[in-house]
């Protein structure tokens, strides 16, 4: 158990350690490479520029990853409801997933006169395509004895849908929920570089922009940091909230290992 | 008095399988039933007519009163894992519109019938095999069906919890007389069990014969070591044999 937690950390502190000394004996200027305690303290002289930034890029990932739910399960639901609809607009959901984001990206952000308004639309482009598919995989992999016993005793499709496919389909929900979790991020800062200054509302992709053209790599890295955090809290938050939900009685919840 | 006759019944699937062919079985209310052939020669499909779960492709099902409740026990316990013993025994009143604190109360003397009084609170993974299937025959039970419908319930379990359960399974049934119908491949089950026993030939499917097994109940677990018990699981046997020779 402890192991878990111990071996990861202790294989990082190595790491950092090995960083540190390569830049320290090499000599390797700032500009070109910081060294992992350059970068720390920078991350605290700038927190007053990085703090804001970390704020508007944490705000368009959550309010997309909050769309991507609404939109893929609310999809996925006419879907099971209605075979035409799925076969008419399920192709459309596959063409918007494939297509490269930063490819869409430009045009979304000439579209649309909000700034805001169109890194929220890439980010949840992005986002949404996970959480519809599984929730599609969910509702349908319902066990097929269990919809009889629902017909058997005169359920219709909508307290079939609530009290069989919904719940029958959370765990695929979480799961999809999970990946779109680090995927809105990851549209975010991307929409991010693509739209450039963005104006007022300057989230941290644009921090790392700047500060390339600036020559100012520790704030750089800092804020590649930040990134990284903002990830790993958003999928040990959604981890966190798939354990809670399941662990009376999926298996994929159950406690110890 | 009748409930039911099955009338030349034949069923073809969307695939050209043809599980069924000119079955005819009537079934007597109140009767304890069951039905037995070998693997694949119809006996769930012929369940699933029955229930209403699919239509025949020839031949009808004529109920002498219309189709009354009944209940369906799966091969598989099919709970909802999801929910508690409890919400899954109180699913039928659920979806009849029964008030939660109504069909609680209902659903937990229905475990109680099945032995499972005390795990209300229990999800599906922390019950055992047996368990599970008591859980969903209470909620076959709970809507106190005139008719109830069991595929295989007991083939996944072991021998002891079978020999356990098809007692149980009789005293409920004495206690409140519905009419059982149970498919099954194992002579000595049926034989054990019903006062008649259906035969199927392999597929597609009929009814070839129907042998009454005319002991008394209530039969214990000593009936099961008795020397008619023998005699009748010789009989039938022979009859399978005969049906399985005979396609
Ligand atoms: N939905 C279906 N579509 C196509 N073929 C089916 C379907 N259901 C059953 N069959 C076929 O019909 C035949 C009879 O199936 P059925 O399940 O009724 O047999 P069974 O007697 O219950 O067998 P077992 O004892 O193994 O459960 C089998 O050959 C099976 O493959
Ligand atoms: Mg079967």
């Amino acid at each position: 158990m402890s192991a878990r937690f111990v071996a990861p950390i202790l294989m990082g502190l190595a790491m950092l350690g090995l960083w540190e000394a390569i830049v320290r004996s090499a000599a390797i200027p700032p500009y070109i490479l910081p060294g992992p305690i350059l970068v720390a303290k920078t991350l605290v002289t700038d927190w007053s520029t990085l703090w804001p930034a970390l704020v508007v890029t944490m705000q368009i990932t959550l309010e997309a990853l909050l769309a991507a739910v609404v939109v893929g399960v609310l999809l996925a639901v006419l879907f099971s409801l209605s075979r035409w609809v799925e076969l008419s607009l399920f192709p459309y959901a596959i063409i918007l997933q494939v297509t490269p984001i930063v490819a869409i990206a430009p045009l979304i952000i000439a579209w649309v006169d909000d700034v805001h308004v169109s890194l929220l639309i890439c980010a949840w482009l992005v986002a949404f395509f996970p959480i519809l598919s599984n929730t599609v995989l969910g509702l349908r992999s319902v066990d097929r004895n269990l919809l009889d016993l629902f017909g058997l005793y005169g359920a219709g499709r909508w307290r079939t849908l609530v009290d069989l496919r919904l719940p029958a389909a959370l765990p695929y929900f979480l799961g999809g929920l999970r990946i779109s979790g680090g995927l809105a991020l990851i549209g975010a800062v991307v929409a991010e570089f693509v739209a450039g200054s963005g104006g007022r509302e300057s989230g941290l992709a644009w921090r790392i922009l700047e500060s390339g053209y600036q020559l100012k790599i520790p704030r750089m890295f800092a804020a590649l940091v930040l990134i990284s955090l903002a990830g790993i809290a958003i999928y040990l938050l959604l981890s966190l909230l798939s354990h809670l939900l399941l662990r009376r009685w999926h298996e994929s919840a159950m406690a110890g290992e | 008095m009748r409930l039911l006759a099955v009338r030349d019944v034949s069923k073809v699937f969307a695939n050209g399988v043809k599980a069924l062919e000119d079955a005819s079985l009537e079934i007597e209310a109140g009767e304890f039933l069951s039905v037995l052939g070998p693997s694949g020669c119809g006996k769930s499909t012929l369940l699933r007519l029955i229930a209403g779960l699919e239509t025949p492709s020839a031949g009808s099902i004529e109920w002498q009163q219309g189709r009354p409740d009944l209940g369906f026990v799966f091969q598989e316990p099919t709970l909802m894992p999801w929910t508690t013993a409890l919400g899954n025994v109180a699913l039928p009143l659920k979806l009849a519109g029964m008030a939660r604190s109504e069909r609680e109360a209902r659903a937990a003397e229905a475990l109680g019938h099945v032995g499972l009084a005390g795990f209300e609170r229990s999800y599906p993974r922390e019950l055992s095999g047996g368990m599970k299937m008591r859980v969903s025959i209470a909620r076959a039970l709970v809507t106190a069906p005139k008719l109830l419908l069991m595929d295989e319930p007991f083939a996944a379990l072991d021998e002891i919890t079978r020999r356990r359960l098809n007692t149980d399974l009789l005293e409920l049934w004495q206690r409140t007389r519905f009419t059982a119908v149970f498919v099954t491949h194992s002579v000595f089950e049926s034989v054990f069990l019903s006062q008649r026993i259906a035969v199927m030939s392999p597929r597609p499917g009929r009814v070839l014969s129907e042998i009454a097994i005319p002991a008394a109940y209530p039969r214990a677990e000593s009936f099961g070591t008795s020397a008619e018990y023998a005699a009748l699981c010789r009989t039938t046997s022979a009859r399978l044999a005969e049906a399985m020779a005979a396609a």
